[in-house]
């Protein structure tokens, strides 16, 4: 692998950024919509006669900008290679001396910087509005956030792996895959809510020991080490499988010729 | 005879059904330029994608520098560039993003120098701060060239260079890729409808039809062989002639 290919890739992916403040808007809008959204929900909750709300504020906007870091992560890693698929230059970077492994580390490095962009400014905003300061968690939250952003990694190489076979025609799968696992990876609520059956199937997805894990921290409960460990082993397992899947579309694309056809229409 | 730079070998390609490339074998010799001509659909883009990795063969080989393609494409293709009307550089950065980002992609060393020569030779050095977006076709197509030739490769591919160019800048590009080519010792595998950048450019010419070599030769030895005034009358010839294969083979015969 070679990091000078990675950070010229991903300084053309930054480019983008310089080049058009809507982008850079369009990084923050949707998190600070939502954070709206729900932080005011949430205190309208409150007054609406709850009598200790104070846990469940921390638990919904602390969800928020969680499910943020998934989303973020994998949408940077699928729009990364959508817009090169864009602007018809997809047959100048595979003809360009590229291992897919840079290529991958290039979009994962972009989908670091949007989180962490993303992240400071909902913590900041957070902090001033709902009283709800992330900083008094310390450290304990990272190992969390990082889960999320390898979680967010491996399902932008599936929604990658889908477009690259099925063209632009599965674009949407880039904004939609994330929203398939949201409902039960129990984001917003505990996954004893869910029915039982569909609680075995929560188990299966890093992110619902993440967010489990989450409102335990939240809730002063302590770390929860082996939420950790079953996210970070199941990462592992999913960034394996999803590389894989991303490798084998690829191959596919190159045996059918579908690559040329997604470079040049 | 200088060395094989590139070496196709009974290389076929077939999408569902559909024969693209049959069964075609050619050499690219070092410091040649090779014309791969043909009517729309002949194969000739899908058999260059075929030679730059970006399409897996059905059967066949496909040998660069001596080594094989499908083991030692990295290596392969940093020695290599390639330029295609089909495929442009990023419409949403500045023309100077574009080449900085694949100066650093090829590992160019003084790259800032480098990428204010080629804009220069191609007369597009005030476009430097400009969209790539808003270029017109002919500076857009002179930007690729500029970005294919970043790395002094020492082998280069053109898919149809000329499309967009008015006949000024064509054979303005024209020259100028011979005498970069000439200088540098390049060689060169280039595809074109334009008989007269063909006639200008290359020193060799493949005639493909229906993914089938029908001839090969200079262009003023295909010209003779078909008793025509021109390369274009050569290829109107073939290209009306109800089976093409057929009068390749005739004329093979």
């Amino acid at each position: 692998m070679n990091f000078r290919i990675i950070g010229a890739l991903t300084l053309r992916y930054l480019f983008l950024y310089t080049r058009s403040w809507v982008r850079g808007v369009e990084v923050v809008f949707w998190p600070m919509m939502d954070l709206l959204v729900w932080g005011y929900l949430t205190r309208f909750l409150q007054q609406g006669g709850a009598a200790n709300f104070a846990t469940p504020i921390t638990f919904l906007i602390g969800a928020m900008i969680f499910w943020d870091v998934l989303f973020r992560s994998q949408q940077a890693v699928a729009i990364s290679f959508l817009e090169d698929i864009w602007t018809r230059n997809l047959l100048n970077v595979f003809a360009a001396p590229i291992r897919i492994t840079e290529f991958l580390g290039a979009t994962f490095v972009v989908g670091f910087i949007r989180v962490i962009v993303t992240v400071l400014i909902l913590a900041v905003l957070a902090s001033s509005m709902y009283s709800f300061n992330l900083l008094t968690f310390q450290l304990t939250l990272l190992p969390f956030f990082a889960n999320l952003l390898i979680f967010g990694w491996a399902l932008g190489m599936i929604s990658t792996a889908l477009i690259t076979r099925w063209g632009q025609a599965a674009e949407g799968l880039a904004w939609a895959v994330p929203f398939l696992i949201q409902p039960v990876s129990a984001v917003f609520y505990p996954v004893s809510v869910l029915p039982y059956w569909l609680q075995k199937l929560a188990w299966v997805f890093p992110s619902t020991h993440v967010f489990e894990g989450m409102r335990d921290v939240l809730a002063n409960k302590g770390v929860p080490w082996d939420r950790l460990v079953w996210s970070f082993g199941l990462n592992l397992i999913y960034l394996a499988i999803a590389g894989a899947f991303f490798y084998f579309m690829l191959t596919m694309a190159r045996e059918k010729g579908l690559l040329t056809k997604l470079g040049t229409q | 005879m200088s060395e094989a730079v590139i070496e196709v070998r009974e290389l076929s390609k077939t999408f569902n059904g559909t024969v693209a490339v049959d069964r075609l074998s050619f050499d690219v010799r070092r410091g040649e330029i090779l014309g791969l001509l043909g009517a729309n659909g002949a194969g000739k883009t899908t058999a260059m994608h075929l030679v730059l990795g970006l399409i897996r063969p059905t059967s066949g080989t496909v040998r660069i520098f001596g080594k094989d393609l499908l083991k030692h494409r990295i290596e392969i293709l940093q020695r290599t560039n390639f330029s295609s009307a089909y495929a442009n550089l990023p419409t949403n950065l500045r023309v100077w993003q574009n080449l900085y980002v694949f100066s650093k992609i090829y590992g160019v060393n003084g790259h800032r120098e480098k990428v204010d020569r080629l804009l220069q030779m191609f007369e597009i050095s005030h476009l430097k701060k400009s969209v790539t977006g808003q270029l017109s076709s002919g500076e857009a197509t002179r930007l690729n060239l500029c970005k294919a030739l970043l790395n002094d490769p020492e082998l280069l591919m053109l898919d149809e260079p000329t499309a967009s160019l008015d006949p000024d800048i064509a054979d303005k590009v024209r020259k100028l890729l011979r005498s970069i080519q000439r200088e540098k010792g390049m060689t060169v595998l280039y595809t074109s409808h334009n008989m007269r950048d063909v006639e200008e450019v290359c020193d060799r010419i493949i005639f493909v039809a229906k993914g089938r070599k029908i001839t090969e030769g200079t262009p003023r030895e295909v010209t003779e062989k078909f008793q025509q005034k021109s390369l274009e009358d050569v290829f109107i010839r073939i290209a009306r002639s109800g089976d093409l294969l057929a009068e390749g083979e005739k004329e093979r015969e």
